[in-house]
Formats: C-alpha cells, structure tokens, sequence
C-alpha cells in the first residue's frame, strides 16, 4: 500500500465512522445482544440468569399466546402484501394512461401514504370503523342495503378486526404506486411498438413488456413491503389500546414483544420472540431470493 | 395530439383508425371513472376526519351522518389543543408535545443528512481495504427489524442513565440515520462526474473539502429527501417515545394523542381535530417538497 493509498483509507475510515459505530451500538452488537439474551432469564432488577433453551420451549410448547401473535402477523401480511401490491400496480398502470389530471390524482392517491403509519391516522381509522356510526358501515350500507346494525363490528368483533387491519392497509398504496409509476416510465415504448408490430394485444403486451419490464420493482417492493407488515404495531396499538383485542384477535408479533418486554419486563423471553421474528423475515426474505428467476433485469440476456 | 388523429381518422376510409381512436377513448373515460372513483375513497377518510372535527358530541353519533354541520364548531380545535385532564400535569398542552416533537424531529434531521452524507461519501468516492464487505453489511442491517435490536439497546441507553432523555431518539440519527439512508445519498454521489472530485484535488482540496465544498451544495435534492423523511419518520414515531420516555412534560405528539385516546376515546370531534392539527404540517410538507421526494423515492425504487 503506497502512502497515499494509506492516507486515502484512513481518511475514509474517518468518513464511516459514524456507520461503524452504528454497527457496534445500535445495529450489529445489539442483535448478538438480542440472541445471547434469548437464552437468559432476566426482568432487569434481579442478576441474570442462563436458562438455555427453556424459553424455545416454552413459546413453543407452552405459549398459545406465541401462535396467536404469529398466526395473526401471517394473517395479515399475506393478505395486506398481495393484494395491496396488485392494488398499487392497477392504480400506476391506470395513472401511466395519458388522461386529464394526472398531477392532481398522484397526489391524492400519494398523500395518505405520507401520512404513513402515525397515531393520528390510527385514530381517524378507529373511528371510521366504529360499527354504529363508523363511516365504513355507512357506506356499507347504502352500497348494499344491508342496515348499519348487521354490518360487521369491526374492530370489536373477533372474526373482523384483523381485516380491518388489512382494509386500513389498503389507504397506503399510494407509497407502491408512486414507485411502480416511476417504473413504468422507464420502460421504452420502442418495446411497445415492437410488440404492437408483431401484433400482440394489450393484454399480450403487458404480459410480455410491462411485466417483466416491472419486474426488478416488484421484487424490491415485495421483499420491503413483507419486511415492513411483519413488523405492524402502532396501528394495532392506537387501536386497541395496546392489548391486541378482542380476545387476542389482533395480538401481533411485535405488540407481544412490547408487552413482554416492557409490560413485564420478561426480556429475555421477548429477545427470544424478537429472535423468532428476526428468523421469519431472514427466511420470507431468502426465500423471495430463491425464487427470483421470474425477476428480468434489462441486458441481462435470459438462459 | 387531438388534431393529429383527427387527420388520421379523415383519411383512412378503412375505419382502422377510427376504430383505434374509439376503443382508446373508451379506455380514457374507463381510466379516469375507475381513478375517480379511487381518489374518492381515498380522499373520503380526510373529509370525514374534516367534518367529524367540527361537530357536537351528538351531531358526531347522528345516523345518517351530517357531513356539513352548521354550525361549524371551529372552537373543537383549541379546546382539543389545550384540554387538561386529571393525568395530564398543569400547563402541559399539545404545545409542549408540538415543542418535544420538534426538538427531536429537527435535530433528527440535522444528524442524519450530515451522517448520512458523510459515510455515503467514503463508499461512493474512497478506496480503502473492506469498502466491498462493509457495504454489504451496511445493506444488510435493513433487513434487521427494530424489534429485535430494541430490547438491548434499552438496555444498554437505560444503563446510561438515558431513560427518560431525548438522546436515545436523537443520537441514533447521529450514527448514519440508518441503512437506507446511506444508500440513497450514496446513489447520488454515484450520479455526479467524478471529475469534479479530480479538478478539486488538483486544487489542493483534501477528501473533506471535496465532500463539503463540492459534492454537497451538489446534492440538495437527494439532501431534502433525507431530511424530508427523518421529519417524518420521527414525526410518526411512536414505537421509541414509548419505551424511552416516561414524563409527561418529556412527551411527543405521537404519546399525547394516544393519552388523549385513552382519556376521551368516545370525543371523537376532539379527537379529529387534534388528530387533523397533528397531520396538518406533514401535509403542508407534502404539498410543498412533493417534486423532491417522489423524485427521490422513485429513484431509490429503481436502482
């Protein structure tokens, strides 16, 4: 390594230092932290204590609770995921015609996603789906005609408040949709023009341009949108005033992480489900990787 | 584009055009009724909040709902802003949560556009051993949820004597600002000629002075992104203000209005209206920097 060389990377060690630290305090170290205390016993006043894999065992053994929070976090994940990632490529596809308005339609359909996950926008959902004078059972009700009075409860009802959840998901396509628009753009017509040349349809076409065409984003926006749903809490908690009901119904993995660890200070029970949780995304991510040959990548020629 | 086809249509006598332009017709109004109709659903939840806001306790539960009252009860707002209640410590208001918020949100910004921006530099301009190992790591600490970095960085903030302090809301944005970050800026750099950086070393400048003298005034785009989203995201955060902070004079936005649920959960005109004040400069942010960050957004989608 010539001097200058040397200079040019202590300088830059310098640089990252911030990222390095970050590694070691907040990222890095504490996930080693996370999985050492998975093993141990501890509510923070009293010593630790190393109990090996007991709380495995217990959570998967001995913890409804744990496949409850599980089964719910699924729930709503493979249908929030899906569906709202057609939703959000119909709504760019539709907004990618040339039609009148498209600036004042962007910023509609962007707008909620900006306002994101806060407790505010949880607050006016809560109020939407109350079931007697919720605006969601009104609209229900003159769409169908079915009376306000039989329309589901919502998030009071065991059955329909995880997919009140979802429906409340659905407010936030926007944030998909202004990606894939962008994507959209990038296409070339010139590959349009050649598939209307060799006389494919529009339905032809958007199978064999505008998605594969699409397809790198939606490998991204699928993986990042899994990572994100798995991790849904404030909704939940605004909503349910941080106990996940009725009756468990919308218990999710990190709102029993919160209530393990900070509730009753079980931490290294709630380091473990906090590990389970970390091993589902790894595993949902991995496998996304795997299957990924139905990903297109421009001059990239296909074997 | 209108006369052109209309040209067209004229001189074709086999109808090709004719037809063509007709079914794309109808494939604009089909667009627009299905957007429109979307961007009412959309916009439905806003106008509900709007005028649950500005109700009586009983026009709120009127069945059909009244979604013009008369009169607009404009003093829901300041009653909800500055309502006391039993809990709530004398004097402590929306304000003192505006206040909290800002601290944190502002300084937020400041630490992670400079962090950021720093070790995005080192990776996008310097040579030094591991940059390749680093910034696969650097990527891959976007997959670790907070959940499972959240107990022991508790702990260890805790063990500091931090809990109850903004330092673990603010100091983590000093370390990078995370992942995501670093990506994005670094993206950018990647965009600008590397020629400038040459011209400026041949003028004696060091990397630091390339980085702030150069690059920077360069990348204000890229810079508002960042800052646009850290506003945001500590504006919506509600997960970190929960564990950390305990006194209500210490408390954010996010933490009043879930207080405010608890105490007034059947209020809802309180409820909207402080809500709605809360959403208020996320929105008028939107509005403002919308060009920016869907620029940036779509841009990071991409690549």
């Amino acid at each position: 390594m010539t001097s200058a060389e040397r200079k040019e990377a202590i300088s830059a060690y310098m640089f990252i230092t911030p990222f390095l630290l970050a590694m070691i305090f907040i990222t890095g170290g504490p996930v080693l932290a996370a999985f050492g205390l998975s093993f141990c016993k501890w509510d923070i006043l009293t010593p630790i204590q190393f109990v090996g894999l007991d709380n495995y065992k217990e959570m998967f053994f001995g913890d409804p609770r744990f496949w409850k929070a599980l089964y719910n976090t699924a729930y709503f994940t493979f249908l929030s995921v899906p569906v709202g990632m057609v939703l959000s490529i119909i709504v760019a596809m539709l907004m990618n015609q040339k039609v009148k308005g498209i600036a004042i339609y962007r910023t509609i359909y962007y707008l909620p996603s900006v306002l994101g996950t806060g407790v505010a926008v949880a607050v006016l959902w809560k109020w939407i789906f109350n079931a007697d004078s919720g605006l969601l059972n009104y609209l229900i009700s003159i769409l169908t005609g079915i009376p306000m009075s039989e329309c589901p409860k919502w998030l009071a009802s065991e059955f329909w408040s995880k997919n009140a959840l979802v429906i409340m998901s659905f407010w936030g396509v926007g944030g998909g949709m202004i990606i894939y628009l962008a994507g959209l753009q990038g296409i070339p017509t010139t590959l349009y023009e050649a598939a209307e040349i060799d006389g494919a349809n529009r339905w032809q076409q958007f199978w064999t341009v505008t998605l594969p065409g699409l397809s790198p984003i939606i490998f991204f926006q699928l993986i990042i949108t899994l990572v994100n749903s798995f991790q849904i809490f404030n909704q939940v908690y605004v909503m349910t005033d941080g106990l996940g009901g009725p009756a468990d119904s919308t218990l999710v993995m990190v709102l029993y992480i919160y209530q393990k660890a900070f509730k009753y200070y079980q931490m290294g029970y709630a380091s473990a489900l906090a590990c389970i949780l970390f091993a589902v995304i790894l595993l949902a991510t991995w496998l996304q990787f795997k299957f990924s040959k139905w990903v297109y990548y421009e001059g990239e020629l296909r074997k | 584009m209108d006369s052109i086809n209309d040209n067209l249509t004229v001189s074709s006598p086999n109808g090709f055009w004719a037809s063509k332009r007709r079914t794309e017709k109808i494939t604009k109004i089909f667009t627009t009724i299905v957007l429109s109709i979307g961007a009412v659903s959309m916009i439905l939840p806003v106008i509900w909040m709007l005028s649950t806001s500005l109700k009586t306790p009983t026009e709120v539960f009127a069945v059909p709902p009244i979604w013009i009252p008369h009169p607009l009860h404009f003093e829901n707002y300041p009653k909800a802003w500055t309502i006391n209640n039993m809990y709530i410590s004398e004097g402590i208001t929306f304000t003192t949560y505006t206040i909290n918020t800002l601290i944190i949100a502002l300084s937020g910004c400041v630490g992670v556009t400079l962090t950021s921006s720093l070790v995005a530099f080192a990776f996008a301009r310097l040579r030094f051993p591991g940059r390749g190992p680093l910034f696969i790591l650097c990527l891959a600490t976007m997959m670790i949820p907070t959940q499972v970095t959240m107990i022991p960085t508790f702990i260890l903030f805790k063990s500091m004597g931090w809990y109850d302090t903004y330092y673990p809301l603010i100091v983590p944005a000093f370390l990078g600002g995370g992942a995501y970050n670093i990506f994005l800026m670094r993206q950018f750099f990647m965009s600008i000629p590397y020629e400038m950086d040459e011209a400026a070393k041949i003028d004696g400048c060091t990397n630091f002075g390339v980085y702030w003298r150069i690059l920077l005034p360069l990348c204000k785009p890229a810079l508002t992104t960042v800052a646009v989203f850290s506003f945001v995201w500590n504006w919506n955060d509600f997960i970190n203000p929960l564990i950390y902070l305990d006194s209500n004079s210490k408390k954010t936005l996010a933490l009043g209005l879930t207080n405010f649920v608890s105490l007034y959960g059947q209020d809802y005109h309180l409820l909207m209206a402080a809500s709605l004040l809360i959403v208020i400069p996320l929105v008028v942010m939107f509005l403002m920097g919308q060009r920016y960050f869907i620029q940036g957004i779509a841009t990071t989608g991409l690549k």
